[in-house]
């Protein structure tokens, strides 16, 4: 395909006799940030090591810019990775961290020291060459290896949950420094996390991955408003999700009633889930809603309210900037649109 | 630590100074007092017994037990190194039974061990009589410095394997993989952050060798044949044969100071902190 720089072509992966990724196709494009998300154990660390060179894929294959590379070992590739841990050598400062792969294609060394003094200007650690690795932070530990991976000019950077061991407010500086750097260098990122709010944040496209098969591909906005069923609508942000029948095209039954919804092309009876986010259902005056319900808990969030309402034995789960008294009976809206209509998986 | 906790330290201190502290006390008032002047009311104190060292004879000895003791510990670097290497390369279940296989020796007497090689290396021994049967020439394996550098090696290799194989057991393995992907060839890797990282291990195997290799009288004299002496025998004949205890301490004194003084040297090498061994 035009413009994709990786393509993985139904790559299986068995520990022993356990599949552990199952025929996982998708194409990476030039200067794309993809984020590979799902749970632990989905296979998103082992998809990333296959691209990476350290895992040998069972089956299929992976090809670089057109080219098959499954036989080409890691120090080969032109891709660079991002460690969880960092895997920052302990034994070398900062810039013989850096200057490691300059050092093995044997560059000169006024043009390594340049790289090297660029790059640490990049993430924002200037002058910190002679620094001892057990002498930072973990914040700088996390600069210091996405420095190593980038000086290297790599065509795809690998990040295997680079932010996992920050706290939040680091986290989220980096995130933003994160997508600012792979737009500036214009570099292919693959990302690898079990956060879905680190994933929408940053991620030009998200392949969602549960147990070692792709659920959905697709934009950040694309998954949150479509997700094609109740995991990846459970798995990306918060959700109501219940349980019911489509009666006909555009018209579905749950909680003992019938609802005007946008969605069509089920059987008849057929039974499905109905996902609707907690941010789209309204708080409104009793009988004047779709369905009435008990307030149960209220929590303040900061910008919003976080509600539970008990409505025919089911709990909704509500954020609204309206708040509300525990044991109101009050009555919710939603817009017909706003009703998800998925087939159970 | 509480102050409680601390209380807990004293057997072990009481024991380090009956045991290790004293002995080592009386070695060095043994070595700076004058022979048959042992008696409290007519101690003198000299320092004759060291200076009786700095004879050709001694110097000579000293100067073969170092060189033997220091190829032998070469010797055992050389073959440990893989060996540790392989361990932590193998998998679990063929682990275990190549530790084993380096363990269970070492839960036999040292002695018999080294008789054991006398009955292989010997003039009517198993490696000549299968010579003889061929109708080979035998040849002189026992009895000189070649059968003592074996018998050190054999002695002591377990000493080297296991620091370098837990330093580079508890090394990460994201490191060679990051080393990999940052286009090391697997010999780089090797020289430029396995090796480095098992440095500890390393200087901790030489250390542990080396001791024991310039100190020992049994190994020499069983397989050396007592020919060429080494210190360890020049000790034992001062203390059981010639009763010279005064020199004998002062002699013990010199290696004392001779494995300090190595042990620092090595320590100087060895960039990480947290070595095995630190004095």
């Amino acid at each position: 395909m035009k413009g994709s720089i990786i393509e993985l072509k139904n790559i299986v992966k068995k520990y022993k006799d356990v599949k552990v990724l199952n025929e996982i196709s998708f194409n990476v494009y030039k200067n794309e940030f993809v984020t590979l998300l799902g749970p632990s154990g989905c296979g998103k660390t082992t998809t990333l090591r296959i691209i990476g060179g350290f895992e040998i894929a069972n089956e299929g294959f992976v090809s670089f810019e057109g080219e098959n590379i499954n036989n080409i070992p890691p120090y080969k590739r032109q891709i660079n990775t991002v460690f969880q841990n960092y895997a920052l050598f302990p034994h070398m400062n900062v810039f013989e961290n850096i200057a490691f792969g300059l050092k093995i294609k044997k560059l000169k060394t006024k043009i390594i020291d340049n790289k090297v003094k660029r790059i640490l200007n990049l993430v924002g650690l200037e002058n910190f060459e002679k620094r001892e690795i057990d002498s930072l932070s973990g914040g700088q530990q996390q600069r210091i290896a996405i420095a190593r991976a980038l000086v290297n000019e790599p065509k795809v950077l690998l990040l295997d949950e680079p932010l996992g061991a920050l706290d939040l407010k680091l986290r989220k500086d980096m995130q933003v420094e994160l997508k600012n750097i792979q737009k500036t260098l214009g570099i292919t990122f693959i990302y690898v996390t079990h956060d879905q709010e680190e994933a929408l944040t940053m991620s030009d496209r998200i392949i969602i991955m549960k147990s070692g098969n792709i659920q959905q591909i697709g934009t950040p906005i694309n998954i949150y408003n479509e997700p094609v069923n109740s995991f990846v609508a459970d798995f990306i942000g918060e959700s109501n999700i219940i349980s019911g029948v489509m009666k006909d095209d555009y018209q579905v039954n749950f909680l003992g009633k019938n609802f005007e919804c946008v969605d069509y092309g089920f059987k008849k009876m057929e039974k499905v889930k109905i996902v609707i986010r907690p941010e789209d259902i309204h708080i409104v005056e009793k009988d004047s809603g779709l369905l009435n319900g008990e307030v149960k808990s209220v929590v303040f969030k900061g910008v919003h309210y976080e509600i539970g309402v008990i409505s025919k034995n089911f709990e909704f789960l509500i954020q609204s900037t309206k708040s509300s008294k525990v044991g109101n009976t009050i009555g919710l809206y939603f817009n017909p649109d706003d009703i998800h209509v998925m087939r159970e998986v | 630590m509480n102050s409680k906790s601390k209380y807990l330290a004293y057997p072990y201190s009481i024991w380090m100074i009956i045991f290790i502290l004293f002995p080592l006390f009386l070695i060095f008032l043994y070595s700076i007092t004058l022979r048959n002047a042992n008696e409290i009311k007519t101690i003198t104190f000299t320092f004759e017994n060291f200076a009786k060292f700095f004879n050709p004879i001694y110097i000579n000895v000293l100067i073969r037990s170092i060189s033997i003791a220091a190829l032998s510990t070469i010797i055992c670097l050389f073959i440990g190194y893989p060996v540790a290497y392989l361990l932590t390369r193998i998998n679990e279940e063929n682990k275990g039974l190549l530790i084993l296989l380096f363990i269970l020796p070492m839960w036999m007497n040292m002695l018999l061990r080294t008789y054991a090689w006398m009955t292989i290396l010997g003039n009517t021994g198993l490696i000549n009589s299968f010579l003889s049967f061929l109708n080979l020439p035998k040849i002189n394996l026992l009895y000189n410095n070649n059968a003592v550098i074996l018998g050190m090696v054999y002695n002591f290799l377990p000493f080297m394997v296991f620091p370098i194989y837990t330093a580079l057991n508890k090394m990460d393995r994201s490191l060679i993989e990051a080393a990999d992907d940052l286009g090391a060839d697997s010999f780089t890797i090797f020289r430029k952050v396995i090796f480095p990282l098992s440095l500890p291990g390393v200087i901790s195997g030489l250390v542990m060798v080396f001791m024991p290799a310039v100190s020992t009288f049994v190994i020499p004299r069983l397989l050396g044949g007592g020919k060429n002496i080494l210190i360890g025998n020049l000790i034992e004949k001062l203390f059981l044969v010639t009763r010279d205890w005064n020199f004998g301490a002062a002699l013990s004194m010199i290696i004392l100071i001779i494995i300090f003084i190595s042990i620092k040297i090595l320590n100087v090498l060895n960039i990480d902190k947290e070595s095995g061994i630190s004095l």
